[in-house]
């Protein structure tokens, strides 16, 4: 019974060890970060130095390179639909489920309140109705619930696998969906229910709101930190030493800053700052032309890119805060709540949790529901996206979510994962599509290199797992 | 645990000695219970009784039925056919939550721990402390945990790691910590001493021994003979899934128990049950 972790052993660490100790930050987490950053260079300089230059929908120049306000913000807002929903893939994993049929699921939504949204409420209503959006959002909560609740009812009370549930569902949903609307785009959306998709720059957050949110952000860390270090000193337990804390609380606060810093620097595009001024009858300050510049002016009567003149910036994009928001929330309940403590400890050990009293059957279906709320949650940010609700939405997601919360560190034996593993696994999954993307690497490529660094992201977890131990 | 002495002064004072037990109403009686897995009759009309402060050892083969039977009134498994009566009234125990709620506790043979979760998350499994918004209240649960657990292993440090990386002993006093934390009054051990050394096997008896003082019925299950022999007033042992006899331990001999599990001969100090051999005059 030697069981001291205390410091008797400190003396043979190493410097790395100890700090990791002291400041109690996952390993995994710095790993995965240090990979985000390394892809990230590597597609930077590539398109730096051999970049392919091309133009986008817009008509606009892009390429060049990776690292910019522009396509990091563009990252972000991608990433929100597939991030959403891994968080409810990592519980279920833990708990040793499993959800196949979220893609299927996310069209079928999609597609649904796309209908409604439309061919419903739209002529009952009126077009532009306030109540349209909301309806419509509430209603792809409540058809996700439902149908996570028919998974988990199958799953835990029918006892048929949680795979061949949602293998079916996948085939069934995706037949569902095909039934509303037989291939038709249905579109356009509610127009307040669109800006959840983050795809219209003016109604993202703008940088006051966003550093605004920012400063919140950075309050709560801080609170956090020393809440935290009261409720252990008033139980008199061992805390983190005084500098790791502040260490803690300057890397998170600076993060935060650095984020919003890149966001508030992506300006409109300049088609959409001239609409504005039209809009709102702003007059085009007088300016001298400057072809790389992103502000709007008048050279002559001629309306041209320059450096100082109209401009405006992004900040934060809606789709980007809900997925913050589900994130924090999400790791809210894995680890402050009864049911996320009983999701874990089921999945590490399904009889113990049995014996302890705890309902597994119902913990399993409430999981699901859970599940299904938050594909409703995806359905809406990615159908508000793409102003329209088709069938190819949400096809394949449920292997990218699945990947995104393995990359994560989830193991899918049961029991381990956590909620901000599987959503910078989803950033990272992204952050390749989007750098080859910008390779103009084709799509047959793309999918073998996805396809790899997916297997290759469990190898090494696998050996840095057994290394530990 | 200490509420429990203060509750009940006149139980503990009438334990003069560990061998002689006190009656009056059984804590717990199991009458006729038989239950059946696919046509097996895993426990078939098995009747056994226990006394506050008194500990009863379950003897038997590998499959006799002795888990079974304590599954049964922990709540793990639902009985075909017979009674459980809790002081003298009949209960229903319909799944482990009921057995908790009777202050039936359990350590497991696996020890049925959650071993990806730290000590204090399995000492209170299935009934977290809470704030008052209703979130987890894990100060207060590690607290706690770290006063239970002193008691048990005055070593232990190492709460904020997931159990899987404790040692056998160590795992296994986080189970007893969580079967004795609730204020039991009627404890099961399947097996405690499996994973031990002798140093902590010694440990785990003083626990029983104190437990006992405390007014505890205690319900174990061993292979050891020579263990329950130190530690049970009386024996119970079980053959094919039925009860071969009930001895006091002072009543009868190792040989004589031995007689009882492989033979399924009764001897003259045991009150004969519905498993024992009938003797061919």
């Amino acid at each position: 019974m030697s069981d001291s972790n205390q410091s008797p052993t400190l003396e043979k660490e190493g410097a790395v060890t100890r700090f990791l100790r002291a400041t109690e930050i996952d390993a995994r987490m710095l790993g995965m970060i240090a990979a985000m950053l390394v892809i990230w260079c590597v597609f930077d300089l590539y398109l730096r130095f051999f970049g392919a230059v091309g133009f986008d929908s817009d008509g606009l120049l892009f390429g060049g390179s990776f690292i910019t306000p522009r396509n990091l913000w563009n990252l972000l807002n991608q990433t929100a639909s597939i991030a959403i929903m891994s968080t409810g893939m990592v519980l279920l994993i833990v708990l040793r489920q499993l959800d196949l049929s979220i893609g299927s699921m996310l069209s079928t939504v999609a597609v649904a309140m796309g209908v409604l949204q439309v061919y419903q409420l739209a002529p009952a209503l009126g077009v532009g109705h306030w109540a349209i959006w909301i309806i419509a959002v509430i209603g792809s909560l409540a058809m996700g619930a439902f149908m996570g609740w028919f998974n988990g009812m199958l799953t835990a009370y029918a006892r048929i696998p949680a795979f061949i549930v949602t293998l079916g569902g996948l085939i069934a949903y995706g037949g569902l969906a095909w039934a509303f609307i037989k291939g038709e785009t249905v579109a356009p959306m509610d127009s307040t229910f669109e800006l959840l998709g983050g795809n219209v720059p003016q109604y993202s957050l703008g940088p006051f709101w966003s550093w605004a949110v920012a400063v919140i952000a950075i309050a709560g860390i801080i609170f956090a930190i020393i809440n935290n270090r009261r409720q252990r000193q008033r139980f008199n337990f061992p805390q983190r030493p005084i500098w790791a804390e502040y260490f803690l609380a300057a890397v998170s606060s600076a993060a935060v800053a650095l984020i919003t810093w890149v966001v508030s620097a992506y300006p409109w595009p300049f088609a959409v700052i001239q609409g504005w001024a039209t809009d709102h009858k702003l007059a085009i300050p007088a300016g001298i032309e400057n072809k790389d510049g992103n502000a709007v002016c008048m050279a002559g009567d001629q309306i041209v890119h320059c450096t100082t003149g109209l401009i405006y910036y992004t900040g934060y994009s809606i789709p980007f805060l809900i997925a913050v928001f589900v994130g924090i929330a999400m790791t809210f309940v894995a680890s402050r709540t009864s049911f996320g403590r009983h999701v874990y400890a089921a999945g590490g050990n399904p009889e113990a949790a049995e014996l302890s009293g705890i309902n597994t059957k119902w913990l399993t279906v409430k999981t699901f529901i859970l599940m299904g709320i938050l594909v409703g949650v995806a359905a809406v940010v990615s159908s508000a996206r793409l102003n329209a609700a088709t069938n190819s939405l949400g096809q394949l997601n449920e292997l990218y979510v699945i990947a995104a919360v393995v990359i994560g560190g989830t193991s899918l034996a049961g029991g381990i994962g956590t909620i901000y593993g599987a959503m910078l696994g989803a950033l990272l999954m992204q952050s390749l599509q989007s750098g080859m993307t910008l390779l103009n690497l084709d799509s047959a490529y793309r999918d073998m290199v996805v396809g790899t660094v997916l297997v290759a992201a469990v190898f090494v977890d696998q050996v840095y797992r057994r290394r530990v131990k | 645990m200490a509420k429990t002495v203060a509750k009940k002064p006149s139980t503990k004072a009438d334990v003069p000695m560990p061998t002689e037990v006190v009656r009056g109403t059984p804590l717990v009686e199991m009458q006729d219970v038989s239950i059946a897995f696919g046509g097996i009759r895993a426990v078939d009309n098995a009747s056994i009784d226990l006394y506050p402060g008194e500990v009863v050892g379950l003897l038997g083969h590998n499959g006799a039925g002795k888990s079974t039977l304590i599954k049964i009134l922990s709540g793990a498994y639902h009985r075909d056919a017979g009674k459980i009566l809790v002081n003298g009234a009949e209960v229903a125990i319909n799944n482990p939550r009921d057995a908790k709620a009777l202050g039936i506790e359990t350590i497991y043979q696996t020890l049925a721990l959650a071993d990806n979760v730290d000590a204090a998350a399995n000492l209170y499994l299935g009934r977290e402390l809470k704030t008052r918004l209703g979130t987890l209240d894990d100060v207060a649960m590690e607290d706690a945990t770290r006063k239970v657990m002193f008691r048990l292993n005055p070593n232990f440090r190492r709460f904020k790691e997931p159990v899987s990386k404790l040692s056998g002993g160590q795992r296994q006093s986080v189970a007893i910590a969580r079967a004795i934390h609730f204020n039991a009054r009627i404890l099961i051990m399947d097996e405690p001493t499996a994973a031990l050394g002798p140093q902590e096997t010694a440990q785990v008896g003083d626990l029983i021994l104190q437990l006992k003082a405390e007014g505890i019925g205690i319900f174990l299950i061993s292979h050891d003979l020579h263990d329950v022999f130190d530690l049970a007033d009386r024996i119970v042992v079980m053959k094919n899934g039925k009860v071969v006899g009930t001895a006091r331990t002072k009543d009868v001999t190792h040989d004589e128990v031995l007689g009882m599990i492989i033979a399924g001969k009764c001897p003259k100090g045991a009150i004969p049950g519905p498993g024992a051999m009938r003797e061919v005059a």
